[in-house]
Formats: C-alpha cells, sequence, structure tokens
C-alpha cells in the first residue's frame, strides 16, 4: 500500500453480506479497482464469498452491487457513510 | 349504495338480450370492458363500444379471448369493474384465466351467449352445452357462480347481479346465456339509478404496509386493494398465504382451495336464485334453465290442461346448483324432468343429487333450435306413471 | 450507520434469497431494474411491474412495488387492462423470451401495434429456463436445448427488430454484463410515452449455458463482454444472434408516436363533440 494512498485514504467502502453469496464470481470479475478476492471460508449454503482483498482501493462505485445477483455485496462512497 | 345515474338509461326499452346485457353492465358501474367478436355476443360489446365513451368507460377489442379474459383482471386492479363477453369457442380459450380470476380472487363477469357446440358448431344458433365447463372448465379445484337469464329483462338485471355478487363474494361470475335470449327482443324495463342496489368494492382500511391481500380477518373474503394506494401488494397465479406470496406446500394448498372452496358453498343460500310455481302439490315438477324454461312453460300448460300435478322450478342460480331445495322436492317424492339444451349436464348434478330419493327424467336436445314442448309434455306423462 | 445496500428498500426481503441459480443473470437485472426505477423520478407508487411466468416471472415477486404474477404468455394484456383503466399508472412487463415471444408472441405485437403507454423488458436467456431448458423462439441456430437434442435447427426471432417493425417506439439490447447501459436504457424506456422495448441478454448457465459448453454464468459473462459491439441507432435487421455470434447492443430506435389513449380520445373527440370528455381512467 503506498504512502500517498494511505495518508487519502479508501474512497469507498465496500459491504458483503456472506450468507447470501452463491459463489458466481461476478463482482470479483467486474470490481474495476480489483478490491475482491474469493475467500477460503465457506458460508453456510457452501459457497466461497467474496472478500475485500484491498480495501484501500474501493472507489465506492458499487458496481459489484449492481452485478451481484444475490443482493450479497454494495459498495458506497466513504462520503455517503460519514 | 345505489347506481351511478350517468350509466343508467331508465325507461321501458325494446331490447334484445345482448343489448340488454350491455345497459345492466352500465347500470352495475361496469367501466372497462374487453372482447373479441363472436356470434352471438357480438352486440354486446358493439353496443359498449358505442356507450362506453359517453359514459366515462373504455372498451378494448383485444387480439384474442385469452387477452381478453386477462385484461379485464388487470383492470379489476387497477380499480374498475370489468367483464369479457363471448361464446363458446372464446369461452373455450378463457379458461385459464378463469382459474387466475379465482386464485387471485379477482371480481368479475364473464358472459357467455351460448351456442351450439362442439367446436365451431352451431355459431346462430341457440345451445346449453357449456353449462359444465363454466363450472369445471379451468384446472383445478374451485367453486363459481353462473347465472341463467331467460329474458332480456333478465339479462339487464342478472348483469347487475353478477357484478354485486362478483364483488361480495370476489369470484368470477358467469352469466350464462344462450343465442335465443340474446338475440329475443322484449321490453326491458330500466328503473331509476336510485332503486338499483350497487355491491361497491370492499377497499382495505389498512395502514401503507400493513396490507395482508389474503387476510380474511375471520370473514370468507378478503378487503380489496388497488394498484396506486401505496400498499406495494403482490399477487400470484401460485399458491400463496396472506401476504400473497407464493407457498409450495400442501398446507398452503389446503388453505387456499377450502376458502375458495367454501366462501361460495358456505354462502349457498344466500347467492342462489330460484323461481317456483305450482311446485307446492305437484307430482312432477319440471326442473329448467335459461331459454329452455320458457319452453317448458309451454309444456307444463299442456300437462296441467290434460289434469297432470306438474310445477316449474328455474334456475336462476345454475352454480352453485341448488341442491338443497331439489333435494327437499325429491324427498317429498315428486319426479323430476329436466329438459335441457345439451345432453345433460346439469342433470348430472340434479341426478347426483336426488339419487335414491326420486325419479328423475333427462329431455336432451342437442341444441340449434329449442325443445319441441310436446317432447317435454310426453317426458312430464311418463314420469306420472 | 452501517450503510444498507440501496436495493433492499425495492426488494421484499422477506423472501430473499430468492430461487434462482448462482451465476443467474436475473438478480443483476433486478439491481438495474430498481437503479432505474429509483432514478426514473416516477412516483413508486404509481409503478407496476407486471410478470408472466418462467424464472424471469419471479421478477415481479421480488419486487416491493405493486406486482402482479400473472398467467404464462399474457403479462401483457393484463398491463394492459392495468394501463387503460388507470393511465396515470406506470406499467412495466418484466418477463422471459418464451413467455413474451413464444405464448405471448400475439400480446407483444398487438400491444406494440396500438403504441400502448407500456415498457417491456424482455430477460432473453434463449431458453425456457423454469421447465428445463427447452428450445425457445429466440434460441439461435445450432443450440442444443433439451427438446431439440440434435441442435436447434429452427430460425430464432430477432427481438429488436420485430419489436421495431411492430410500431415500438424506444428500443434497446443490452447484456447483463452492460450493467450501467442497462439502467440507464431501462430509465428512458419508463420514461418515454409510447411502447418501450428493452432486450436483456441473460445468462442461464444451469439449463444453456452448461448444456451449450458455455460455461458457468461468470464464463457467460465474459463472453457477453468479448462479444459484443455497441451500435446505437443499428439497423434492427442486423442485429439478430447468431449461436456464439456477435452481439450487437445499443438503443436501437428512440422515435415519437401517438399512443393507444392519445388517438382515442382525438377520435372521440372528433366525432362526439363537446359531448365527449376526454377518458383519463374509469376512476
Ligand atoms: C399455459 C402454460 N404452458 C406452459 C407452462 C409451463 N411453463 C412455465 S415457465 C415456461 C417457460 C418460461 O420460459 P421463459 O419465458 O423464457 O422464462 P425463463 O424461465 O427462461 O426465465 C413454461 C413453458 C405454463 N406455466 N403455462
Ligand atoms: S456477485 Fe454476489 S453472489 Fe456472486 S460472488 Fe460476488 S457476492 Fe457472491
Ligand atoms: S464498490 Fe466498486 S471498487 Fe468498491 S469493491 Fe465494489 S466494485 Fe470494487
Ligand atoms: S434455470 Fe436458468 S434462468 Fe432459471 S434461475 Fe437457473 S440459471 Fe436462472
Ligand atoms: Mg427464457
Amino acid at each position: 500500500m503506498s504512502e500517498s494512498k494511505k495518508s487519502n485514504g479508501p474512497r469507498g467502502k465496500v459491504t458483503i453480506n456472506s450468507e447470501l453469496c452463491k459463489g458466481c464470481g461476478f463482482c470479483i470479475e467486474f470490481c474495476p479497482a480489483d478490491v475482491l478476492d474469493f475467500s477460503n471460508t465457506f458460508n453456510a449454503k457452501g459457497y466461497h464469498p467474496p472478500r475485500a482483498a484491498r480495501p484501500e482501493n474501493c472507489t465506492g462505485c458499487d458496481l459489484c452491487g449492481i452485478y451481484c445477483p444475490d443482493f450479497a455485496i454494495f459498495g458506497v462512497l466513504i462520503k455517503a457513510v460519514a | 349504495m345505489k347506481a351511478d345515474p350517468k350509466g343508467v338509461m331508465t325507461g321501458a326499452h325494446f331490447l334484445d338480450g345482448d343489448h340488454a346485457c350491455c345497459e345492466g353492465a352500465l347500470s352495475a358501474g361496469c367501466r372497462f370492458v374487453a372482447g373479441y367478436p363472436i356470434t352471438p355476443s357480438t352486440e354486446v360489446v358493439e353496443r359498449i363500444a358505442a356507450r362506453f365513451p359517453m359514459v366515462g368507460g373504455i372498451f378494448i377489442q383485444m387480439e384474442d379471448e385469452i387477452a381478453s379474459s386477462i385484461a379485464i383482471q388487470g383492470a379489476v386492479w387497477a380499480g374498475a369493474k370489468a367483464m369479457t363477453v363471448t361464446s363458446g369457442p372464446g369461452f373455450s380459450l378463457m379458461m385459464e384465466h378463469i382459474g387466475l380470476a379465482v386464485m387471485l380472487e379477482t371480481p368479475c363477469v364473464f358472459v357467455n351467449v351460448q351456442r351450439g357446440g362442439p367446436s365451431t358448431g352451431l355459431p346462430t344458433l341457440p345451445g346449453q352445452a357449456d353449462m359444465m365447463q363454466a363450472r369445471w372448465g379451468s384446472h383445478g379445484d374451485y367453486e363459481i357462480i353462473a347465472l341463467c337469464p331467460n329474458s332480456p329483462q333478465e339479462c339487464y338485471d342478472l348483469t347487475i347481479k353478477a357484478f354485486n355478487l362478483a364483488e361480495t363474494y370476489r369470484v368470477p361470475v358467469m352469466l350464462m346465456m344462450d343465442e335465443c335470449v340474446g338475440h329475443m327482443t322484449e321490453k326491458v324495463v330500466i328503473p331509476d339509478a336510485g332503486e338499483i342496489d350497487i355491491v361497491e368494492r370492499r377497499f382495505t382500511t389498512a395502514k401503507r404496509g400493513e396490507y395482508l391481500p389474503y387476510e380474511t380477518y375471520g370473514d370468507w373474503v378478503p378487503p380489496m386493494v388497488k394498484s396506486g394506494d401505496g400498499h406495494y401488494f403482490h399477487m400470484t397465479g401460485l399458491t400463496h398465504d396472506e401476504r400473497g406470496y407464493p407457498v409450495m406446500n400442501a398446507e398452503a394448498q389446503e388453505k387456499c382451495v377450502h376458502r375458495i372452496v367454501n366462501k361460495i358453498k358456505e354462502n349457498a343460500d344466500d347467492i342462489i336464485l330460484l323461481r317456483e310455481a305450482d311446485t307446492e302439490d305437484a307430482d312432477v315438477v319440471v326442473v329448467s334453465y335459461g331459454i329452455t324454461s320458457r319452453v317448458a312453460l309451454k309444456a307444463i300448460s299442456m300437462a296441467q290442461a290434460e289434469g297432470i300435478k306438474v310445477g316449474h322450478l328455474r334456475l336462476i342460480t345454475a352454480w352453485p346448483f341448488p341442491e338443497t331445495r331439489i333435494r327437499q322436492l325429491a324427498d317429498q317424492g315428486k319426479a323430476l324432468v329436466m329438459p335441457e339444451l345439451n345432453y345433460g349436464q346439469m342433470y348430472l348434478e340434479l341426478q347426483r343429487v336426488v339419487e335414491g330419493r326420486t325419479r328423475s327424467h333427462l329431455v336432451p336436445h342437442g341444441g340449434g333450435t329449442v325443445h319441441d314442448p310436446e317432447v317435454i309434455f310426453r317426458k312430464i306423462k311418463e314420469a306420472v306413471q | 450507520m452501517e450503510p444498507t445496500n440501496p436495493v433492499v428498500d425495492y426488494l421484499r426481503m422477506d423472501r430473499i434469497p430468492h430461487i434462482w441459480c448462482p451465476g443467474c443473470g436475473l438478480g443483476t437485472v433486478v439491481n438495474c431494474f430498481v437503479r432505474a426505477i429509483h432514478s426514473c423520478g416516477i412516483e413508486r407508487d404509481l409503478i407496476s411491474v407486471v410478470s408472466g411466468i418462467g424464472c424471469t416471472g419471479r421478477m415481479a415477486g421480488y419486487l416491493r412495488l405493486d406486482s402482479f404474477h400473472t398467467t404464462h404468455g399474457r403479462p401483457i394484456p393484463f398491463a394492459t387492462g392495468l394501463k387503460l383503466a388507470n393511465p396515470k399508472l406506470k406499467v412495466i412487463v418484466c418477463s422471459g423470451d418464451g413467455d413474451l415471444f413464444s405464448i405471448g408472441g400475439n400480446h407483444f405485437i398487438h400491444a406494440a401495434r396500438r403504441n400502448t403507454d407500456m415498457t417491456v423488458i424482455c430477460v432473453n436467456n434463449f431458453t425456457y429456463g423454469m421447465t428445463g431448458g427447452q428450445v425457445t423462439p429466440t434460441t439461435p441456430i445450432e443450440a442444443v436445448a433439451s427438446t431439440t437434442p440434435y441442435g436447434n435447427s429452427e430460425e430464432p426471432f430477432n427481438l429488436p427488430h420485430l419489436a421495431e417493425s411492430a410500431g415500438a417506439v424506444y428500443v434497446a439490447r443490452w447484456t447483463t454484463f452492460h450493467v450501467r447501459q442497462a439502467i440507464k436504457a431501462m430509465k428512458e424506456a419508463v420514461q418515454k410515452s409510447g411502447f418501450s422495448f428493452v432486450e436483456i441478454i441473460s445468462p442461464c448457465p444451469t439449463l444453456y449455458g452448461r448444456r451449450n459448453k458455455l460455461g458457468d454464468g461468470l464464463e457467460m459473462m465474459r463472453a457477453f463482454k468479448e462479444k459484443s459491439k455497441v451500435k446505437n441507432g443499428a439497423d434492427t435487421r442486423e442485429v439478430g444472434l447468431d449461436f456464439k455470434g456477435d452481439i450487437i447492443c445499443g438503443k436501437f430506435i428512440n422515435r415519437e408516436r401517438t399512443t393507444f389513449l392519445e388517438r382515442y380520445n382525438t377520435r372521440m373527440a372528433a366525432r362526439l363533440g363537446a359531448a365527449y370528455k376526454p377518458y383519463e381512467g374509469v376512476l
């Protein structure tokens, strides 16, 4: 993680509801900032949900939220959270 | 409440049954009709098309009867009172949507001006052979209401009745006319709007977010709703719970079907309309409906002229079947004679009801014209022996 | 405060998780739809969603809007009744390719011809998902379906061309990969007065993808990304789809035509004169 990025902080925040996930991978594939990876853990349905591997890159664009067919993930602008 | 004077053509008119049916719909507050032309019912929608623009209603000729029979339901869920009109072949196409109306509990009216069948059959000639189809034509288990007018005046009166019953029980109501009644012209008296009783739709009073489409609150019939009111309600033809959500199990199915069937069965006494004459000390009772009930009168007077004690029971309501009254007559030992323009449809019900209690006789007829009264008369004579 | 998924307010969360398979595009279509509705400026209470029967047909049931799950093929005539009885409603039909174009094809062309004011969103997954992957009127030649085990030999419909020919005033096609464009198209379609049509190509990995060796949902999405060519304003005669061929996407048609009710009111007023009060609904 670069110093400059650290000082500005991430612009967005991604929230994952692992239990709703069906492991399709859409969010991971189409996140333009490469924030997400599959986690190693299983949810109760037996799928690997995504995890925010590089949360500092998140722009809050919510593409993950739009792609996710199971309403299990979404991104928001940090400004909006605060 | 009373009828909206805007649709009521008060006065005495000479109308055929089809036109009278149109006037009945107008008096009942029907403002949406979707239909597809078919003999001998077309005159109903032709008059609707001419009359509706002047009273704030809308008629649409749909691409087929399948479309017509579901467009009316869309209109009902937007708050309208609605009907569709057809004859045999079109009625066949509507069957899936009679089931939908039953399942969604959409109050609406289906008019069938019966002609000879099967298939294209006799487009311009009468039949009464869609009676079982009206009852059982859609798949699954359910109850509907069916009314059988025998004159233009009754086409008017019973169309209003059909709308009122549809609202009271949230059920599709079939007005089972026939070509004779549809095309015969007689005097029709349309009363003042203030004398016409109209059953208004019972809308929910639930607050936003609290409405449950199929919660009956101990009643048989749940309150209605219309799109646009902010309830964000859901309707499905799948088996559903109080929320209107699909539930795919036997328990939910039992609950759904039980109420759909019993809301009609349990109220049958309030629904059923009959006309009786001379049944009290009769040895034979002629049971008939629609145009056949008028032909039966002739046969009855022929029999009475010979001293036979014969009475008449006319089914204005065919479905639910008036089994209580018919069983009473049977238990009094009266023989029953039933003429109908088919090879035994309502007669099957009659037979079931009186089985082991009395003798019953069918007077079948393939349709295309009415019975020769002589034939009914002979059956009456046979029945007294 | 914990952030919440913006879609949640528009969903019947008491019915989530939904019934759709992993990697099915239908949830993605719902996301696009909700965002389009949210941003279209139409009062939410006045929106009615009507679906037919099928996997796509379940869409209405997940949306916290007035919503109707009707019969197979018939959402358009149901929607016609809703709209004509109360023209203030914004009526949107969401249904599958089989529902809208096989059993319901007649209703589609007549609603477009009349220019009934409604939006039709077709989720085209090239198959009858709900019943196990049979051939539909949009299945490409060669593609295998449960009822075309040796590959389909029937010419499919080119939906945008059909819609245009029948009279639709707005016609667009996108895939579930093109989420931003799909949102914009749905939004424009619902804002448009008249019969508008949006086709969304969507993966059915379970019954179409697997059988045709197109991979899982993600692989199908990747193929949408690679194979799609955006051609706004393209001649709709040129946008038919081949098995594994290019997918032409874009906004193809955006034109003006008098709607059913406008024409109706004009006609009645012309013939009936002052006695005629323009029809604005039964209520
Ligand atoms: C009258 C009737 N015929 C057949 C069916 C069975 N059926 C249910 S869904 C469906 C096909 C749905 O296909 P499509 O519209 O493409 O939706 P998808 O499941 O692919 O989303 C069929 C044939 C039915 N429900 N009703
Ligand atoms: S898109 Fe949704 S369902 Fe698919 S992997 Fe990501 S979180 Fe899971
Ligand atoms: S909000 Fe955007 S950047 Fe952040 S994880 Fe989701 S898709 Fe990636
Ligand atoms: S069968 Fe196909 S269309 Fe239906 S839910 Fe599964 S993936 Fe989706
Ligand atoms: Mg499909």
